[in-house]
């Protein structure tokens, strides 16, 4: 396919801003609106775009691993950030720990993350791998 | 004596299930003879514990994996009943290991054969020491599963790949009723422990399900044991090599329902119908395959019939009410297990060795095969009932258990004693017939086999005779504490070669003058028995076809039905049913809600775009303006969702929209679909009223929502806890991230699932998305 000039020009800029924009929500999401879920179907947003302009070959390179493998590090980030829960043995699986570290201001610090950027790799790791496979390998 | 450390039951196992490992990386030969080992060591282990059993109270008991949480009491005992089948399981499995090491030694499929049957024995070994009736059950499924692989060995064979499904199939399904069954048991005794269930026989006879629990329990059990009408089962296994059909279709795996029926036998063995359903059932079982071993040539099946006779035989002695018969049930069956493995051995011997096994064309091979011919006769003797063989003594104490049945003694003992003949007929086929008289060619020069192949039918032959001079010793040591087991309180009969002159020992030397009779006339007997065709057009074999055949045309209809590849019309259905059901509870739970006065916030009207959008979606013609028409009323919809103070849901919806209708564009440019509208007047309508039923019938649902009074305590704990117990503001995401974690877990792993099945169904396994591909 022959995207325009505009829009090939234009590919890294669709592709970095969404990124950014995702992972400002995904950190913040825990106290505003955002969150893993959301963060990486803007990220997936602008991985589409720029497979979409640059080619299907291009977004896998800036993706480096496969979509698949996105989708199982996000799943053993989202099973792992559980573990931890552990050193605690009354308390169940998946109940987040935090800490609390001083720099100046207490910066909250918590597997709860960990667990959100799991759902943010998977949700990246899905979306790419369908919308891939949906649009077939020719390369532009 | 009770000393015995409960885990010393799990030597036998593991030793099974490491030898299994280490077998698969060996080959076949050295295989069967590791696995022959850990059988030995097994054997070694419970003939070790006979005392220990014998004097101990209560039985010693592993409890190694109960599950609490479900009520699953978990582990493994071992009184009388136990050890009797596990001796038999190690015993006969060791021997037929060591014999199939030999038998199979040139087929390359020896190392799984081995394999499965390690396997197997485990599973037998766990179905019958386990105290609890979840892991009976898991034990009993496993061996219909190993008998399954073991029957298909030569799968290259339509034969036997039919004769292994119907294997699977009608014990399988007998499993299931089985289960079934024993969750009722289960839940009427309050406990999945069998001492336990036993011990509450009070609660489960009084508990409403009772008669279906029992019925449940009966089927699966007849299914197992090759009962009337599901015996022909039993034949067709014959497809196995000969060690599997000596193991799993004489010895063992057959009677593990003739087992579980004894096990459960105090808790029924004063109803009426059990009694009654046992008695009959394994009387007319005995009866058809007296009859039907009559009518075969192949040694294979004609002792497949005989099998089946016996188990009939066993659960008519298990439903006979007299103290008797519980320690004639055990006889018999230590006696029938001893010669029938021996027989099964000596007939792949003979078929191994003659290159046929035609009962009607082998005869005369005493000379050539002289350790063959020595122990056919001797297991053929026990089969006979003859002194001073221990069947002599099973079928001396079998004839007074039926003799003392009480009102229908008379029938019972009367079909029993034909039964008993016709075996005397089998058993002098099986070695006058074919070792002695006039020799007749054979496709191979015959000759004696190595000694792995002799040492089981001579062992287990000879065991029979040794029994049969000693009695008193064996019905002591092994059969007293079995007996027990099966009438729930103690129980003590001796054991006695000789009787002195009574009705019995008549009645025994009747039976073997008319068997020898049939053995004579046999050459003119079995080709008009066989000329009956009723047998084959009317058993219940054929009705298995039947069934199975209507079950595939049944599968077939449906799939055509509802699988017709029409993607429109998939859609239809689906969207039908989404409209459809929640009219339907609407409707039932009486009529159409409309909420409260002042719920309904009227800006949500203000968003006009949303239902010009959806105008403007139906009415498109072109599909890329219907997608475009589409992405309007989703963007409308987060809209709605910003304005009443979901920016979250806003958020998501937005990005959702984004990505829908850059997706939709995209495919739709590149895939060959066709632009524009190409359905008729009428299939327009049609879509448009299963979409305006939709539409009704979901805003019908959202009104009744509306209606139903709120209960905002859930929102208020959430809002509340959020902060101290997750640290975090955003409630919603709080919720996915911690609250309600493990529910986000599982739908980004399904997520990752329909992502890879996307991948496969689209890209095919051959062309793995990754980088430079």
């Amino acid at each position: 396919m022959d995207a325009s000039l505009i829009l090939r020009v234009s590919a890294p800029l669709l592709l970095w801003v969404p990124m950014a924009v995702s992972a400002y929500l995904l950190v913040r999401g825990h106290n505003e609106p955002g969150g893993g879920f959301v963060g990486g179907l803007v990220a997936s947003a602008g991985l589409v775009f720029y497979a979409i302009s640059r080619g299907q070959g291009a977004a896998l390179r800036a993706m480096r691993l496969p979509p698949a493998s996105w989708c199982g590090i996000g799943l053993l980030l989202g099973l792992g950030s559980g573990l931890l829960a552990w050193i605690d043995p009354s308390a169940g699986y998946l109940t987040h720990r935090w800490w609390f570290p001083d720099i100046g201001f207490k910066l909250p610090i918590g597997t709860a993350l960990v667990f959100d950027i799991g759902v943010y790799l998977t949700v990246i790791g899905t979306i790419t791998a369908m919308v891939f496979a949906l649009l077939g390998e020719e390369a532009a | 004596m009770s000393a015995l450390h409960p885990f010393l039951l799990l030597i036998p196992l593991a030793a099974g299930l490491v030898a299994a490992c280490v077998a698969a990386r060996l080959d076949g030969r050295r295989g069967a003879v590791l696995g022959c080992g850990a059988a030995g060591l097994g054997f070694v282990c419970y003939l070790a514990m006979i005392a220990a059993v014998a004097g101990a109270e209560p039985p010693p008991a592993a409890a190694f994996w109960a599950v609490p949480s479900l009520g699953i009491a978990g582990g493994l005992r071992l009184d009388g009943l136990s050890l009797l089948f596990a001796l038999l399981i190690t015993g006969i499995g060791a021997l037929v290991l060591l014999y199939a090491g030999r038998y199979l030694k040139a087929d390359p499929r020896l190392n799984r054969l081995v394999v499965l049957l390690m396997v197997f024995m485990v599973a037998m070994l766990g179905a019958v020491t386990a105290d609890d009736v979840v892991t009976l059950f898991v034990f009993w499924e496993l061996t219909s599963i190993a008998s399954f692989f073991l029957v298909a060995h030569d799968h290259e064979k339509p034969g036997a790949r039919r004769a292994a499904l119907q294997a699977l199939l009608v014990t399988g399904g007998g499993g299931l009723a089985l289960l079934a069954g024993l969750v009722l048991v289960a839940i009427a005794a309050g406990t999945t422990s069998i001492s336990g269930i036993v011990a509450a026989r009070e609660a489960v006879l009084a508990h409403p399900a009772a008669v279906p629990a029992m019925l449940l329990v009966i089927l699966g059990c007849f299914t197992k044991s090759a009962q009337f009408p599901f015996h022909f089962w039993l034949p067709n296994a014959m497809a196995a090599p000969t060690p599997v059909s000596a193991y799993l279709h004489s010895a063992t795996m057959v009677k593990l329902g003739v087992y579980l029926l004894a096990r459960l036998n105090p808790v029924w063995q004063e109803d009426a119908l059990w009694q009654g359903l046992l008695t009959w059932t394994g009387l007319l079982t005995a009866a058809t395959g007296a009859v039907l071993a009559l009518r075969e040539t192949d040694l294979k099946r004609v002792l497949a019939y005989t099998t089946v006779t016996a188990l009939g035989t066993l659960v008519l002695l298990i439903g006979l009410a007299p103290e008797l018969s519980a320690t004639a049930a055990v006889t018999f069956l230590l006696v029938h297990a001893l010669y029938k493995a021996a027989l099964f051995l000596i007939a792949g011997i003979l078929d191994h060795e003659t290159g046929s096994r035609d009962a009607s064309a082998l005869g005369g091979l005493r000379g050539a095969m002289p350790w063959t011919a020595t122990a056919a006769v001797l297991a053929a003797l026990s089969m006979a009932g003859l002194p001073p063989f221990v069947g002599f003594v099973a079928k001396e104490i079998v004839y007074e258990a039926k003799l003392a049945a009480g009102g229908a003694a008379g029938v019972v003992a009367a079909i029993g004693f034909a039964v008993n003949a016709a075996m005397v007929a089998v058993a002098g086929l099986l070695s006058l017939r074919i070792f002695f008289g006039a020799r007749r060619p054979t496709p191979a020069v015959p000759h004696d086999p190595p000694k792995s192949m002799l040492a089981g039918p001579i062992l287990l032959a000879g065991f029979g005779l040794l029994a049969g001079i000693a009695p008193g010793l064996v019905g002591h040591w092994m059969l007293d504490g079995a007996a027990t087991a099966i009438l729930g309180r103690p129980v003590e009969v001796p054991l006695k070669l000789w009787h002195g002159f009574t009705p019995v020992l008549a009645l025994s030397a009747a039976t073997i003058g008319l068997g020898l009779l049939i053995l004579l006339g046999w050459e003119r007997l079995m080709p008009r028995l066989r000329r009956v065709s009723t047998f084959d057009s009317h058993g219940p074999s054929r009705g298995y076809e039947h069934a199975l055949a209507g079950l595939v045309a049944w599968a077939e209809g449906t799939t055509r039905a509802v699988q017709h590849g029409s993607l429109r019309g998939y859609m239809r259905v689906l969207l039908l049913v989404l409209a459809i059901a929640p009219l339907a509870v609407l409707l039932a739970r009486g009529g159409l809600d409309r909420p409260a006065e002042g719920a309904l916030d009227p800006r949500a009207f203000a968003f006009g775009v949303i239902v010009l959008g959806a105008i403007a979606a139906a009415l498109a013609r072109s599909t890329f303006a219907a997608v475009m028409a589409l992405g309007l009323v989703g963007f409308g919809t987060a809209l709605v969702f910003l304005m009443f103070g979901a920016p979250d849901v806003a958020l998501t919806q937005f990005t959702v929209e984004v990505l829908l209708v850059v997706i939709l564009a995209t495919v739709l440019i590149r895939l060959p679909i066709r632009g524009t509208d190409t359905r008729t007047r009428g299939q327009r309508a049609g879509d448009a009223g299963v979409a305006l039923l939709l539409g009704g019938s979901v805003a019908a649902l959202l009104m009744a929502v509306l209606a139903a009074p709120f209960d905002p305590r859930l929102g208020a704990w959430f809002g509340e806890t959020s902060v101290p117990a997750g640290h975090g503001r955003n409630v919603v995401n709080v919720i996915l991230v911690d609250f309600r974690a493990l529910d986000t877990l599982g739908e980004i792993a399904v997520l990752a699932i329909a992502a890879f099945a996307v991948i496969a169904l689209l890209r095919g396994a051959a062309r793995p998305l990754r980088p430079g591909n």
